[in-house]
């Protein structure tokens, strides 16, 4: 704000420069402050991951030292295939369980989300106003009073321990929010468009499929990245509808061998670490989706 | 063509009228069932067993309000200690996160260079998956092993207790609700972003300092930001779960026996379906009060641009 065009009238008068100087002097003072202060809390931020990695390389006896060290004396990576493969342990196979439970929530998600919105931002129809407020509402029920009659639902139609409770829901409108912000990327796209495909003969699914969805890519990966870290990273669902070792997702899984071999600290870190891996590529590469897609959602109207 | 068009779609009762509308239904079919299945009938399910005594494999039995009285009346039950810790947690972390989240957008939002990578690495710990955080964190504050403790030590500082002491689980809890802000934070710089230069530029002709401008520029402007984050906040803040399900099991002498651990563990421990579900509704309830609470309130503090 304040770094601003003070070049421009610098040589004009004595007066005017030494102001100018001061003012630089000012501003440098100021950006070794905020750099300092942004280090500080950014090492604070970063330091327990870095921990994680520290930990995960070491041998047995030298993560349980006291006081620890902070480079191991002898880094031993093969801790990631010993967890890895830890007898007893199935992590390869809940590695896929939770790929395949993400992957089918965000095509499900992706797929009614998107064609909700598009219902209720380009088409006009009685009726509309109440169901999109009721879907809007939706936001603040907490998933525990619906959790009971749906668990005995699923008990009843033999759900239980299968990943249908955990899919199924989000085939069926994605969720409020998703919906929510779709719809705000749908009304901003011209209606120029649509009347030109109507005028061609094309319906509405085509124009949903041929138009919205492709000038919608920004919106529709940010729903596709979010709801795949969600659904990733998720511990409550699964913890109450997977009951079999067999079907655990990596969520469960590490807090099983938490339970039984927690001790092995370095395993531990060694298995946060791997199950973290494809999140901090999938925010590497879509960076730009999770700090400006946040901008889509429009909260500031 | 098309603005010859458009009158004639909305004729009532025309051909057009009834195509949009069941073409609308069939868009937001998803939805609608979604919200039939899911949601609704779940409710009403839910707000019938919450008067029953139901435990899955036999039939639930009539109770009326006993539930609910019991919720309130029962100490063994732990429910208003539990409610009472949740809130506690909630009234602590959601505004230090959001003053802390505030506090790093405004310093990413100073033109400088290299922003980007700070905010990034502000950001990070945001996408590691809960459990593993959770893990991570378990491990820097063990009290004999930990990171934590001895960087304390060689500062010459008592050893924390953390997680293992009653007194002191449920603030180290809120004080790792710190860690993340990241959602928040960026949802703050769009925010700043999002308010026009030429504010700062006419209150600086008018000699403003920066502690002005920020107190009647941008906190202001960033009110809705504000409103949107505390609703957001509190009502996640009503959902803890896993840090004390794996970290403390609620512990130690149910200092951190957090609602919805309560919750779970009535409902899938003891198999009090009907006691947990009333237990849902309680939080329902809380969570609709405060909502509009907070809604009554914003006419007052909630700046909103009066749209052209």
């Amino acid at each position: 704000m304040t770094t601003m065009r003070e070049t421009a009238p610098a040589a004009a008068h004595a007066n005017t420069a030494r102001y100018t100087h001061r003012r630089q002097l000012r501003n440098r003072l100021r950006a070794v402050l905020v750099y300092a202060t942004l280090s500080a809390i950014a090492f604070v931020f970063l330091l327990p991951l870095a921990w994680m990695v520290l930990t995960a390389i070491k041998t047995p006896q030298e993560a349980l030292r006291f006081p620890p060290t902070i480079i191991p004396n002898a880094i031993q990576l093969d801790n990631f295939a010993k967890a890895w493969n830890y007898p007893g342990m199935q992590f390869p196979r809940w590695t896929l369980n939770t790929l395949w439970i993400s992957l089918t929530v965000v095509t499900g998600v992706v797929l009614t989300s998107s064609l909700c919105a598009f219902g209720f931002a380009r088409i006009r129809f009685p009726g509309r106003s109440f169901w999109f407020a009721a879907t809007l509402a939706s936001v603040m029920l907490p998933p525990q009073v619906t959790l009971i009659p749906l668990y005995i639902l699923f008990y009843r139609i033999g759900w239980l321990n299968t990943f249908n409770p955990l899919i199924i829901p989000a085939w069926f409108g994605g969720g409020a929010l998703n919906i929510f912000l779709l719809r705000q990327f749908f009304l901003n796209i011209p209606a120029e468009l649509e009347d030109a495909a109507y005028m061609d003969g094309a319906n509405r699914l085509q124009i949903w499929g041929r138009i919205f969805l492709p000038l919608s890519m920004p919106a529709l990966l940010t729903v596709a990245i979010f709801t795949f870290q969600a659904t990733w990273n998720d511990f409550y669902a699964p913890l109450i509808y997977l009951t079999g070792r067999e079907n655990y997702t990596l969520a469960l899984g590490i807090n099983l061998f938490n339970s039984q071999f927690g001790s092995e600290i370095q395993y531990m870190m060694a298995i946060s670490f791997l199950m973290t891996i494809p999140m901090i590529i999938v925010f590497f590469l879509a960076q730009r989706y999770f700090v400006s897609g946040i901008t889509l959602t429009g909260i500031n109207r | 063509m098309a603005t010859q068009l458009t009158p004639l779609r909305r004729t009532r009762h025309s051909k057009l009228y009834w195509r949009d509308t069941i073409e609308g239904y069939a868009f937001i079919m998803p939805v609608i069932l979604g919200l039939i299945l899911f949601v609704f009938g779940p409710m009403i399910a839910s707000l019938y067993i919450s008067f029953t005594e139901y435990s899955i494999l036999q039939a639930p039995v009539w109770v009326g309000f006993r539930n609910y009285v019991d919720m309130f009346t029962r100490a063994p039950l732990r429910v208003m200690h539990s409610l009472w810790v949740t809130i506690i947690y909630a009234a602590a972390s959601v505004p230090l996160v959001l003053v802390a989240a505030l506090g790093a957008a405004l310093l990413l939002n100073q033109k400088l260079r290299g922003m980007r990578y700070f905010r990034t690495m502000l950001y990070i710990p945001t996408v590691v998956p809960l459990v593993a955080t959770i893990f991570v964190w378990g491990w820097l504050l063990n009290p004999s092993y930990g990171l934590v403790n001895a960087a304390l030590k060689l500062l010459g500082l008592p050893p924390g207790t953390w997680l293992s002491e009653p007194n002191t689980a449920l603030p180290t809890l809120i004080l790792l609700s710190v860690w993340g802000i990241g959602g928040s934070m960026v949802i703050f710089l769009a925010g700043l972003q999002g308010i026009p230069e030429s504010l700062y530029e006419a209150a600086k002709i008018d000699g403003a300092n920066e502690w002005h401008m920020f107190w009647h520029i941008t906190l202001p402007q960033l009110s809705p930001t504000i409103f949107f984050l505390l609703i957001t906040g509190i009502i996640s803040a009503f959902q803890y779960f896993a840090p004390a399900f794996i970290l403390t099991r609620g512990g130690p002498l149910f200092a951190t026996y957090f609602y919805n651990l309560n919750l779970y563990e009535k409902a899938f421990r003891w198999q009090f379906m009907g006691l947990a579900s009333a237990m849902a509704w309680l939080l329902f309830v809380i969570i609709i009060a405060l909502t509009y609470i907070l809604f009554r309130s914003s006419n007052a503090w909630v700046f909103y641009e009066v749209k052209r």
